[in-house]
C-alpha cells in the first residue's frame, strides 16, 4: 500500500505541470484575445507563386 | 434610368456595397460607388490580394470620405509618444482602426507585408479593433505605414487620449484567471484527498489519514497567501475607513477555517476544513471574473481628447508646420485642411468654412461661416482648407472648458449596490452570534466553546451571498448586450433600477440622424417642383441632396447659369426661369431663419420655404408615454425653440422642455435636479452633452454605430435599441429583486448551517457539502430566473 504515496506525489507532480503551463500560457498573452486566433485558422494557405507548386509537386510524388 | 439599371447587372459597389452612382466607375469587370473604393480594389488586385473579397460578400467600407493628412506622424516628439516600442531597426506600434469589421479585414490586414515588404509583421485583435504592426524603420516611416492603411481603407484613430491609455497597461485581469487557476488546481486535489476520509478509513489506513492531511494543508497555504489575498486587503483597508463591507467576514471566515484546520490537522483531532476553504475561493474567484468580464471592448471614458486631432498645422512665415494640440497658443495662426477638425476656438481668416458639428450638438446638416466670424472648436471642416487664429487655447475652447468643471476632476462617487448596504448587518449580526455561541459554551467547555465559535464564523461565511449579486448582474449584463445596450460595469444595473427622472437631450438622441424630411410651407405646383428639384441636382450641399431626394421627381430641365454661395444659396436658369434657392440672407429677404430653411425664388416671386425637420427615433411617442407614466421627462435642447410645438404633448409640463442650452447650462441642470434628490438619467450623444452624462447618475450615450465616437459615460445605447428603454428599466427592476430573492435563499442555507454550528455540532463534511451546494443553488437560480425576466420583458 506504500505505493500510494509515490503515485499521488506523481500525480501532483504532474497536475503542476499543467498548472505550469497554464501560467506560460497566460504570460505569454494567450488568453487576451480569444476570438481572432479562431477566424485566423480558417484562412487558405496561401501559394506563394505557380513553379514552387510545381516542384512541391514533384517533391511529393518522386515516383511519378 | 431603366434602361441603364437592366444593362449594368451589378447595382452594388463590389468595395462597400453601396448604391451605385451614375455612371459608376469601373475596374477590371467591377463596378464601383466612388473612386477611392475603385483605387482600394486596385491596389488589393496588384498586390495579389484578391482574396479579400473572397471570404465575405463586400469586406470594403465606403471610400466617399476623404483621408486626413498624417504630417504630424514625421514629427519625431509625436510619433515617440505613439509607439510601443522602438530601436535603430524596428518599430512597433498598435493602431485603433475603427472599420474593422470582418475576417476579410482580419486577414488582409495581415497581410500587409505583401503591400509592402518593409512591413515585418501584423497582427489584429478583432475585438478590440486593434492592429500591431511591426516595421523596419529605415525602410518605411510610421507615416507612410499609417498613409498605406488609410489608403487601402483603413484608417487608423489616432487621438490624444490614445497617448494617455499606452501608460496603463492592465493586467488585472491575467491576474485573476492565474488565481482562479491557482484555487481551482487547489480545490481540485483537496477534494481528491479528501474523499478518502469522508468515506470513512479502515484501521489500517489511518497512517494515510495524516498523510492526507499534511499535503491538504500544504495546497491551502498559496490559496489563502495568493488566491483569497484581495479580500484581506479589502477588507483590511474598508475596516480602517470604517466600512464593513462583504469582503470582512468573507476573510475572517477564510482566515478562521485556516486557523482551525491547521490546528486540527497538526495536532491530528480532526481532517479540517481544506475542501471548503479551497472551494470557497475559487467559487468567490469566479464570481469576481463574471463581473469584471466585459463584453464589449467599448470605451466610457472618452472625452474631447480622443475625438480631437493629436497635432495641428500652424502656419509660421509662410511655413507649414505641424505642432501638438497643447503648444498652440492664442494667437496662432493656423490651416484646416477638408475632413480635418478645429481643435480651439477660432476667428476665420481665409476659405470657405462649411462645418459639420454633428459629433458636437448631434445636429448632421452643416454649418457655413464667413470671414471673420469665431468658429467654435470641434466642428469638422467639410470644403477645402480654411485658415484661422486661434482665440482661445484648447483647454479653454467654448466646448472643451466643459471637462475643467468639477464633475471631472473627481470620481464620481461609487454606485451603491444592495449587497453594500445587506453586508453590514449581515457582518455585524454574524459576528454576534459567533460570540454568543462561544460565550454560551465557555463555561461547561470551553474546546467546545471555540469549535462553536469557529464554526459559526466558517458556516456562515456569505459565499452564495457574496455570488449572488455578480452571477445576477452578469447574467443580465450580457442580455443588455445582446439588445445592443452596452453597460459599463454590473453595479450601473442597479443604479438604472432607481431612476426616477429622465432628461432627454434632443437632436441626435430623441431624433434619428439619419432619417431628415422636410416642411413645405407656401404653394408650389408640378412644374415649379421640377424647376426646385433639377436646380437642387446641381449642388453638394446636404440640404439640396436630401431636398432632392424628399421632392422625388427625375431630371428633366437642363441648368444654365448655374451658380453657387457654399453654404448660402444657389441659382440658375432653368426652362427660361430664373430660379433661387437659399437662405433668407442670400435671397435678401426680410425674416429671420429658425433651423435649416430653403427659400425659393422664381422670377423673382417668393414661392415659400423647407424647413428640415427631424423624424424621431422609431418608437419614440410610444417610449415618451411609457416612460412619462413612471418617471418625470426633461429635455434640454442645444437647438433653437421650433420644435417645442410638437414635442408638448410627450412632456406633460411645459417648464421641463429647455432649449438653447449650453454644455455647461446642461451640467448645471442636471445638477439642479439632483439637489431636489432626483436620481437622474441622461440620454445623449454629442460633446456638448458631455458634462450632463457625466453629472448625471447614470449617463447613456445614444448612437447609431458604437464603434463611432461617444462621448464619456456609463452606458452606450445602440440607436436601433432606443425603444427598448422601458423594458432595460424593467429588467433592471427585476434583477434586483432576483437579488433579493437569491439573498433570502443563501440566508436560508446559513440558518441551516447555523443550527448545526452553534451547538458546536458542524462536521467537515457537512460544510464540504452545505457550501458548494449553496453556491451552486445560487448560480442556477439567478441565471435562470434573470433569463426568465428577460422573456417576460421581451428582451430574448
Amino acid at each position: 500500500m506504500n505505493m500510494i504515496f509515490l503515485l499521488i506525489g506523481f500525480s501532483i507532480l504532474l497536475a503542476l505541470l499543467f498548472l505550469l503551463a497554464f501560467f506560460w500560457a497566460s504570460k505569454s498573452g494567450q488568453h487576451d484575445d480569444l476570438y481572432t486566433p479562431g477566424v485566423r485558422i480558417l484562412f487558405e494557405e496561401e501559394k506563394p507563386s505557380e513553379t514552387r507548386i510545381e516542384q512541391k509537386s514533384d517533391e511529393d510524388h518522386p515516383f511519378t | 434610368m431603366k434602361e441603364t439599371n437592366s444593362l449594368t447587372v451589378e447595382t452594388h459597389c463590389f468595395h462597400c456595397g453601396d448604391d451605385l452612382p451614375e455612371p459608376p466607375y469601373p475596374a477590371d469587370d467591377k463596378q464601383f460607388c466612388c473612386l477611392g473604393c475603385q483605387g482600394v480594389y486596385q491596389i488589393l488586385s496588384s498586390h495579389n490580394l484578391s482574396s479579400y473579397y473572397l471570404y465575405n460578400d463586400v469586406p470594403g467600407v465606403s471610400q466617399q470620405k476623404k483621408a486626413p493628412h498624417f504630417n504630424y506622424l514625421d514629427e519625431p516628439g509625436i510619433a515617440a509618444e505613439l509607439v510601443d516600442y522602438t530601436d535603430a531597426r524596428i518599430t512597433v506600434i498598435s493602431l485603433f482602426i475603427p472599420v474593422i469589421h470582418c475576417s476579410s479585414c482580419i486577414w488582409l490586414l495581415e497581410n500587409l507585408h505583401k503591400i509592402n515588404p518593409a512591413i515585418a509583421q501584423s497582427r489584429v485583435d478583432f475585438l478590440k479593433k486593434q492592429v500591431t504592426i511591426t516595421f523596419k524603420n529605415q525602410q518605411i516611416s510610421l507615416r507612410q505605414v499609417v498613409e498605406m492603411l488609410s489608403m487601402i481603407g483603413y484608417e487608423p484613430l489616432i487621438s490624444l487620449q490614445d497617448m494617455i491609455k499606452k501608460q496603463r497597461s492592465d493586467h488585472s485581469e491575467r491576474n485573476l484567471l492565474t488565481k482562479i487557476a491557482v484555487a481551482g488546481f487547489c480545490f481540485g486535489n483537496v477534494m481528491l484527498l479528501s474523499f478518502p476520509d469522508y468515506f470513512g478509513l479502515n484501521s489500517f489506513e489511518q497512517n494515510f489519514k495524516n498523510f492526507f492531511g499534511w499535503i491538504n494543508l500544504a495546497f491551502a497555504i498559496p490559496v489563502l497567501l495568493y488566491s483569497a489575498r484581495d479580500y484581506f486587503i479589502s477588507a483590511w483597508t474598508n475596516l480602517k475607513n470604517g466600512v464593513l463591507n462583504l469582503d470582512f467576514p468573507l476573510a475572517l471566515g477564510i482566515a478562521v477555517m485556516f486557523i482551525r484546520s491547521a490546528y486540527e490537522i497538526i495536532t491530528q483531532t480532526g481532517a479540517g476544513f481544506v475542501d471548503t476553504l479551497c472551494s470557497l475561493v475559487f467559487f468567490l474567484l469566479i464570481g469576481k471574473w463574471m463581473q469584471k468580464r466585459t463584453y464589449h471592448y467599448l470605451s466610457f471614458e472618452r472625452d474631447f481628447r480622443s475625438y480631437f486631432p493629436v497635432a495641428v498645422t500652424q502656419l509660421k512665415d509662410g511655413q507649414e508646420k505641424p505642432i501638438p494640440l497643447n503648444e498652440l497658443k492664442t494667437g496662432d495662426r493656423i490651416l484646416i485642411r477638408g475632413n480635418e477638425i478645429i481643435p480651439a476656438d477660432a476667428i476665420l481668416l481665409k476659405g470657405e468654412a462649411e462645418l459639420d458639428f454633428s459629433f458636437v450638438t448631434g445636429e448632421s446638416l452643416p454649418l457655413a461661416k464667413v470671414l471673420g466670424e469665431i468658429v467654435y472648436a470641434g466642428g469638422r471642416q467639410l470644403r477645402g482648407a480654411i485658415e484661422l487664429e486661434v482665440v482661445k487655447p484648447v483647454s479653454q475652447s467654448y466646448l472643451t472648458k466643459l471637462w475643467n468643471n468639477e464633475a471631472f476632476s473627481g470620481q464620481k462617487d461609487p454606485i451603491k449596490t444592495f449587497s453594500d448596504t445587506a453586508s453590514r448587518y449581515f457582518s455585524i449580526v454574524l459576528v454576534a452570534i459567533a460570540l454568543a455561541a462561544g460565550l454560551y459554551w465557555i463555561n461547561t467547555d470551553v474546546n467546545k466553546a471555540i469549535a462553536a465559535f469557529t464554526a459559526v464564523l466558517i458556516i456562515a461565511c456569505p459565499c452564495a451571498l457574496a455570488l449572488s449579486s455578480p452571477f445576477t448582474l452578469a447574467a443580465v449584463l450580457s442580455i443588455f448586450d445582446q439588445n445592443k445596450f452596452y453597460l459599463k460595469n454590473t453595479a450601473v444595473i442597479e443604479e438604472l433600477a432607481r431612476i426616477d427622472t429622465i432628461v432627454f437631450d434632443k437632436t441626435g438622441t430623441i431624433t434619428n440622424p439619419q432619417a431628415t424630411g422636410f416642411d413645405f410651407s407656401g404653394t408650389l405646383d408640378q412644374h415649379q417642383k421640377q424647376l426646385v428639384s433639377d436646380l437642387a441636382r446641381n449642388s453638394g450641399h446636404p440640404l439640396s441632396r436630401e431636398l432632392v431626394k424628399w421632392l422625388a421627381v427625375n431630371p428633366y430641365f437642363p441648368v444654365e447659369h448655374y451658380m453657387e454661395k457654399v453654404g448660402r444659396g444657389i441659382s440658375g436658369r432653368l426652362d427660361g426661369h430664373d430660379v433661387k434657392l437659399g437662405s433668407a440672407a442670400y435671397l435678401g429677404l426680410k425674416t429671420q431663419d429658425k433651423g435649416s430653411v430653403v427659400h425659393i425664388l422664381i422670377e423673382g416671386h417668393y414661392s415659400g420655404y423647407f424647413r428640415s425637420s427631424q423624424r424621431w427615433r422609431d418608437g419614440f411617442k410610444q417610449l415618451a408615454l411609457k416612460l412619462g407614466q413612471k418617471a418625470d421627462l426633461h429635455l434640454l435642447s442645444g437647438d433653437q425653440d421650433h420644435d417645442r410645438k410638437t414635442l408638448t404633448p410627450f412632456f406633460p409640463r411645459m417648464q421641463q422642455l429647455h432649449f438653447q442650452q449650453s454644455p455647461q447650462q446642461k451640467l448645471d441642470y442636471i445638477l439642479r435636479l439632483q439637489e431636489t434628490g432626483a436620481k437622474v438619467m441622461m440620454l445623449g450623444d454629442g460633446l456638448n452633452d458631455a458634462g450632463a452624462l457625466k453629472q448625471s447618475n447614470l449617463g447613456i450615450a445614444v448612437t447609431d454605430d458604437i464603434n463611432n465616437f461617444s462621448p464619456g459615460c456609463d452606458a452606450i445605447l445602440d440607436g436601433a435599441a432606443f425603444k427598448k428603454i422601458p423594458q432595460f428599466i424593467q429588467q433592471a427592476k427585476d434583477a434586483v429583486k432576483v437579488i433579493h430573492m437569491s439573498f433570502a435563499i443563501s440566508l436560508l442555507y446559513n440558518v441551516v448551517g447555523l443550527f448545526f454550528a452553534v451547538q458546536g455540532l458542524l462536521s467537515p463534511l457537512m460544510a464540504a457539502i452545505l457550501m458548494p451546494v449553496s453556491t451552486i443553488t445560487i448560480i442556477l437560480f439567478t441565471s435562470l430566473t434573470a433569463r426568465f425576466y428577460a422573456r417576460k420583458n421581451k428582451l430574448l
